[in-house]
């Protein structure tokens, strides 16, 4: 049977929509309603506090990386369906931002 | 000799012909506001990192009026993100219990379920 990178691409892509669909509206919520009309406060120490537990920083990068990952992956499809030819100048673009944000988020994460 | 495969020519505007199609379109597009938001997440870490002023900023630019209205366009898109992937989940993951197949219905009941829990979990976390 031919090997396809196909499940590779795909997993990530559905955890990342299924950890989207979970987490996502909520956070939203918090960063874009609850913290600028004040009724929460989103102190340093307390998120770094939680960004420097072991626990917590893979619970952020999974937050992070899954659903970069799945809005990269949809966003390569989507340029097809809008017409665009899935060469590699789209492969490029989604999967390499998506990439770098994951190792910014990554690499953000071991420093604090 | 080179390969002319056959490629039909497609109009653009295709997806805006039929609500359904419009429908599609409006559910795939939602991708690109949950990778707007995530990459709102990651200068946060990148923020959080640089230490105690880079994320006082970083938190004032969320507060901000346009930063308040970037989110809340992305709030619409990931809620019918939310929405549109429950809604596929048991055509995705058609669930046998005992050899009997679990009802859509309950599919997406399980998974509005873990959306409330997921999202009381977090505003706790968060310290509301």
């Amino acid at each position: 049977m031919a090997r396809s990178n196909k499940p590779i691409l795909w997993l990530p892509f559905a955890a990342g929509g299924l950890v989207a669909a979970l987490i996502t509206p909520i956070l939203i919520f918090i960063t874009g309603v609850l913290v600028p009309v004040g009724v929460l406060h989103l102190s340093h120490e307390k998120v770094a506090a939680f960004a420097h537990n072991p626990i917590g920083k893979l619970i952020l990068l999974g937050v992070v990386a899954l659903p970069t990952w799945h809005a990269a992956h949809r966003l390569r499809m989507t340029a097809h369906d809008l017409g665009l030819s899935d060469g590699v100048a789209v492969k490029a673009a989604c999967y390499g931002s998506a990439f770098v944000l994951i190792l910014a988020a990554a690499i953000a994460l071991l420093m604090i | 000799m080179s390969r002319r495969p056959y490629t039909r020519k497609v109009r653009r505007s295709w997806w805006l012909r039929h609500r359904r199609y419009v429908a599609y379109m409006v559910r795939e597009l939602t991708s690109l506001f949950i990778g707007i938001y995530s990459a709102v997440l990651v200068m946060g870490l990148v923020r959080l990192a640089q230490g105690q002023s880079a994320w006082d900023s970083f938190v004032m630019m969320l507060s901000s009026t346009p930063g308040v209205l970037v989110q809340l366009v992305c709030l619409l898109f990931a809620t019918y993100h939310s929405v549109t992937w429950f809604a596929l989940t048991p055509k995705a993951i058609p669930v046998m219990v005992r050899g009997q197949p679990v009802s859509a219905k309950t599919i997406i009941r399980i998974h509005y379920a873990a959306w409330a829990a997921v999202s009381l979990v977090v505003l706790i976390a968060a310290g509301v």
